[in-house]
């Protein structure tokens, strides 16, 4: 098939970007998306052009480096689908795509489609983790835990921070990604210790990156590639009222 | 550089301003404001629903709410503060939302999010100017001063026919209708919204909230938008 | 320089040598930890947990990977679990049976002490794992389920979904971000490692390039710990991700430190199939689906009907035929090469007839399309996204494809390369698998690595040593610098006609074809002929656009291709120099009757450790000769 591709070109983070349109010739639907990408990239390098930049790495839809808003739509029109696990097969013969990068202020673009998401590691940063270090763990056995409260806490911990959740939101907000780390460590008695800190804490250095606020309206959730759900959202909201008047009381 | 959680701890800052700093805070605001006025709202429409009742049970009610001036007013300042700390937040939740998100999508349709969500502030505003334009009417009376001053045979405050004589205009009465509509739209989200805000919602509890918001918003509609219909339909005289 | 390849085993019986080693190993005064400066490269399992506990032992350390963020290194596409030997389900295993399996899976071709080290940790990662809370999957009673996996007679991998690697992963960076944030550890992320610094014959720093702004840096430490994975990528289609790469451990290589044995390289049999030429990639699936799929062929070649309209009488189930006590279950490299054996006779099924089917039919038909939905529906979902088709509906088509590699820089036991101050963790290093690797064993081996061995043994080095760090402005630093930035150039103004994945792609299939799951002397050789030339054309002929003073994904895949282009030659050397067939590494000269490995231990129970000697020049090959004391040697049978 042939397309017509409308791509966001720009240079670095300081220039001003705009769409370029290509075409892209001889799509086999049995190619990905980011094949499809390489193709038209290699005809660019062959007439000495550069190639249109973009994140990606595994490519089974695992380590969360791609992301791309296709017509749109964070990581394109399939649900639960990375934009490297999405197929030709899902567009027609004569179709013109709009590619974009993320957009979010806390998501600055540093090239062409790649956007720089370390603030997602800045949140990580400030209390995304149990404070236990090497050696001196108990028998992995010793604490038991209910299986329902063990797949509660793998769903939530299946997020792979792609920020496709910003990049659906209307108000750029993180919460989904947020609220995924602080359910999963949250739910198992593990992470319970200290879950008043961390909560505080990753919600603090969250506003602090300038992501904006959560209206409820569940387009993160729609276009998370792992299905996180909105009731993490809740959960941490839940929480976070009850670390901050713990914390007064205390 | 990081925020710290303890170094917020050891200032004296109240809990209430670090609410106030935080986007979940902020949003603690907004469901909480956003409760109390819906909680007004019903109580509302089951006061102006005695318009059913006649003349005697209303006008007895208008009396009734009037007769404590210290309880009147603290409600109405209350009232108002709820207004416009609602109206703040918003505001700023707004503008950091604007902030955060700079640059719109050249394609495509918003993901998944509905008409109700998308326009909340927009139902919001609008609804804002409806409030003022109903205090003027009824309580203030900048709009005609005339209906705050019928009076009953029993010497109070004729809300009856105040209401009557208000809704015969039609225009204003589809304007109140209009408006009503917007309340539904902007309840059917927000009310939902705030359990989930309030970290009430869960999976299961979900689509409950969800109904839950929808239907009331639907009967404060339905009951609301009865009264200038009735009106002008002749069934209420 | 004179090389002497000392493994430093500690002395005594092989259950107390860990335990010995760590008894009499010299300590550093916790208040001097922070005076050292650790440079770890990588960030998947081996480097994220190796910085994160270094940090939190006191070291100061510095931490590069090349991906936007720690958490994305290809550890996190590891599906199927983590072996320990726990023996939670009271079947009989222990550190001694994970040991003996591991050493026995790997061919007799790993050291026994390193081997033993790792069954005994793998205890220990899986209570330090739970502490991170990273979610296991448990039972209805709250403990720890275990499944049986990759042929193993026990239950001992301990499973998170199918994302195990992903949970592990996050537990490390999570581990790690505790300690960016405590400040031991400073990240340094989309940050590519173009050089090692040697000073006086110790590895002191290393050499960046800034992979946002291009600037060519100097990092100095008191050591150097390489974490950058495998070299799978050498094939160009395997199951790593596109950035993995062999540019770290070769230009450490190229510095002189020795690369053990790498024509070991794992195949795995049950990957999505190429279905064209513009294929970036491999997908695997997880092997457990050989549990309940019968694989099978066409008997007639060239048979083109649609696999419904086979009967059963034209199909040949290959493997149930040839393994009939193992069947579908035969290990991976036995079933990997059965496959490639069908479709060189012109029976594989699917474009380009690189393909053999893997049959759900019948254990549909036996538990109903419900059970099967339960134990692989992510699978099938998967399949279906890449290729299109339903697997309840018609067989599904797989192929081996690449999938891990055992050779790497050669360690001593103490993990640290015969460069001292340059140590080598988790898949980089050639250690503990031996010829083949074990279903499982990896995540064990990166963990094990980073959280318990590394940190304990880099202290006695440091004990050890008198001479600290350099300064970056070191005279041998600028050199590298100017070096690396000299390489940079000339790759950006060849400007040829063909781009780097042209040059990939041949090579990629040149290796596979010649050096891949089955080689021989012809073969090979043929690769060695083809490879220099490749590279001359590559070197004349790259077109890399752009410049190298921003972002350039074409020069960053410039700098990689043009590493494997010679490590190719690598591999195929050591292949050639192999005259046996052992694990990962099969020569059709040397097989049984039924075309099983053989092994000549004789000759060959030896690390190979190559030593570069300057491109396009034959390396010297040291020897470490291999000796069991607990185990004896033995032929494995899966008839």
């Amino acid at each position: 098939m042939n397309l017509t591709l409308r791509v966001w070109r720009q240079k670095n983070a300081k220039t001003a970007g705009q769409f370029v349109t290509y075409q892209a010739r001889d799509i086999s639907s049995e190619m990905s998306f980011l094949e499809m990408l390489d193709v038209v990239n290699e005809e660019l390098i062959k007439s000495g052009e550069e190639q249109i930049a973009f994140d990606h790495d595994c490519r089974e839809g695992i380590c969360g480096s791609c992301g791309l808003v296709i017509n749109g739509t964070p990581h394109g029109p399939l649900a639960a689908t990375t934009s490297c696990q999405l197929h030709m097969r899902f567009f027609k013969d004569g179709d013109t795509i709009t590619i974009e990068p993320w957009r979010a202020a806390p998501f600055p673009v540093i090239k062409d489609l790649v956007v720089d998401r370390t603030a997602f590691d800045r949140i990580i940063q400030a209390g995304g983790y149990v404070s236990v270090s090497t050696g001196g763990a108990p028998d992995g056995n010793a604490v038991s835990i209910p299986k329902d409260d063990a797949d509660k806490a793998m769903d939530a911990a299946q997020c792979i921070g792609c920020g496709a959740c910003v990049a659906a939101c209307k108000n750029a907000s993180a919460m989904l990604f947020v609220s995924a780390k602080i359910s999963h460590l949250g739910l198992l008695p593990q992470g319970k210790v200290e879950a008043d800190h961390r909560v505080l804490n990753m919600v603090a250095q969250m506003d602090e990156e300038g992501f904006g606020n959560c209206t409820n309206t569940g387009s993160c959730e729609a276009a998370c590639p792992k299905e996180i759900t909105l009731d993490n959202i809740a959960r941490m909201n839940r929480s976070y009222a009850k670390a901050i008047f713990k914390s007064k009381l205390s | 550089m990081a925020a710290s959680a303890e170094s917020m701890q050891a200032s004296s800052r109240g809990l209430i301003l670090r609410l106030w700093r935080s986007s979940i805070g902020k949003k603690y605001v907004m469901a909480v404001t956003g409760l109390g006025l819906f909680g007004f709202v019903i109580i509302h429409l089951a006061g102006n629903l005695q318009i059913y009742l006649g003349p005697n049970a209303i006008n007895a009610y208008g009396k009734l709410l009037k007769s404590n001036p210290a309880v009147l007013w603290s409600a109405r300042f209350v009232l108002l503060a709820i207004v416009a700390l609602h109206i703040l937040t918003a505001i700023q939740l707004t503008k950091a939302n604007r902030k955060a998100r700079p640059v719109k999508y050249a394609a495509g349709k918003p993901v998944a999010s509905t008409f109700a969500q998308r326009t909340i502030v927009i139902s919001g505003l609008i609804i804002l100017a409806f409030i003022i334009f109903h205090l003027g009417h009824f309580t203030i009376g900048f709009v005609d001063p005339q209906l705050l001053e019928y009076e009953d045979i029993l010497g109070r405050h004729d809300v009856y026919r105040m209401m009557v004589t208000g809704f015969s205009n039609p225009i204003i009465s589809i304007f109140y209708i209009i408006s009503m509509g917007l309340l539904l739209l902007h309840l059917s989200h927000g009310v939902s919204s705030l359990f989930q805000s309030l970290g009430l919602r869960s999976k299961k509890t979900f689509g409950f909230f969800d109904k839950l918001a929808k239907g009331a918003a639907l009967v404060l509609f339905l009951g609301n938008c009865s009264i200038p219909l009735s009106i002008l339909l002749g069934i209420i005289k | 320089m004179s090389i002497t390849l000392e493994s430093k085993i500690p002395s005594g019986p092989v259950g107390i040598k860990w335990s010995k080693y760590k008894q009499d190993m010299k300590l550093i005064n916790p208040a001097n930890k922070r005076k050292y400066d650790v440079i770890v490269v990588g960030s998947g399992l081996a480097g994220a947990s190796a910085a994160a506990t270094l940090g939190e032992l006191g070291y100061n350390v510095k931490c590069f990977c090349f991906q936007d963020s720690p958490r994305r290194a290809h550890s996190i596409a590891a599906q199927g679990g983590i072996n320990a030997a726990k023996n939670y389900r009271n079947d009989g295993d222990s550190i001694y049976r994970l040991f003996y399996d591991t050493i026995k899976g790997g061919d007799f071709r790993a050291r026994e002490a390193n081997v033993h080290r790792l069954a005994e940790v793998s205890v220990n990662i899986i209570d330090q794992c739970v502490a991170q809370g990273v979610p296991f999957a448990r039972e209805y009673g709250g403990l720890l389920d275990n499944r049986s996996f990759g042929g193993a007679q026990v239950s001992r991998t301990f499973y998170a979904r199918g994302q195990t690697g992903q949970q592990l992963l996050l537990g490390a960076y999570q581990a790690l971000s505790r300690q960016i944030y405590a400040g031991t550890v400073t990240m340094y992320p989309r940050t590519e490692m173009v050089d090692l610094v040697l000073i006086d014959g110790h590895a002191k720093g290393i050499i960046t390039r800034d992979l946002i702004t291009g600037a060519i840096e100097s990092h100095s430490g008191n050591a150097v710990v390489l974490a950058t994975g495998g070299y799978g990528n050498v094939f160009y289609l395997s199951t790593n991700a596109k950035g993995c790469n062999v540019t770290s451990t070769y230009r450490a290589y190229k510095k002189g430190a020795l690369f053990a044995n790498p024509c070991y390289t794992q195949i795995h049999p049950t990957c999505i199939p190429v279905s064209g030429d513009y294929q970036s990639k491999l997908t695997l699936m997880s092997e457990s689906l050989r549990n309940d799929g019968r694989v099978w062929v066409p008997k007639k070649e060239g048979d083109s009907r649609h696999p419904k309209d086979i009967p059963e009488g034209d199909r040949d189930y290959y493997l149930e035929r040839k393994y009939p006590s193992y069947g579908n279950l035969a290990p991976r490299d036995i079933a990997s090469r059965a496959a490639k054996q069908v479709c060189d006779e012109g029976r594989g099924v699917g474009p380009g007839g690189r393909g053999v089917y893997l049959d759900f039919s019948d254990a549909i038909q036996r538990f109903g399309q419900n059970k099967i939905e339960e134990r692989y529906g992510n699978l099938f979902e998967m399949y279906e996204r890449i290729t299109g088709e339903n697997a309840y509906d018609q067989p599904m088509r797989i192929y081996p494809a690449v999938h891990y590699t055992m050779g790497g820089l050669w360690v001593d036991y103490e993990l640290m390369s015969n460069i001292p101050g340059l140590f080598v963790i988790g898949e980089a290093n050639f250690s503990d698998h031996g010829a083949n690797r074990l279903g499982a064993s990896a995540l064990m081996q990166g963990l094990a690595d980073g959280y318990f061995v590394l940190p304990q043994t880099i202290g006695g080095y440091f004990a050890t040593q008198k001479n600290g760090k350099y300064s970056p402005d070191h005279a041998e630093f600028k050199q590298a610098e100017a070096e690396v930035r000299a390489r940079t150039n000339r790759l950006l103004s060849i400007k040829g006609k063909r781009t780097v994945t042209e040059f990939h792609r041949e090579l990629g299939k040149l290796m596979w074809d010649n050096v891949g799951m089955a080689r021989t002397e012809a073969s090979i050789k043929q690769a060695l002929e083809r490879i220099p030339a490749l590279r001359q054309e590559f070197w004349e002929n790259v077109n890399v656009p752009g410049s190298g003073d921003d972002l350039n994904p074409a020069l960053e895949y410039a700098g990689r291709v043009a590493d494997f282009l010679e490590f190719g030659e690598l591999l195929a050397y050591d292949a050639l120099q192999r005259e046996e067939s052992c694990g990962g590494h099969f020569r059709e000269e040397y097989q049984t009757e039924d075309g099983e490995a053989l092994r000549n231990d004789e000759k060959y129970a030896y690390v190979a450790a190559w030593e570069f000697k300057g491109t396009d020049q034959f390396p010297a090959l040291h020897k470490e000769e291999l000796t069991y004391e607990e185990i004896r040697m033995a032929q494995r049978s899966y008839k």
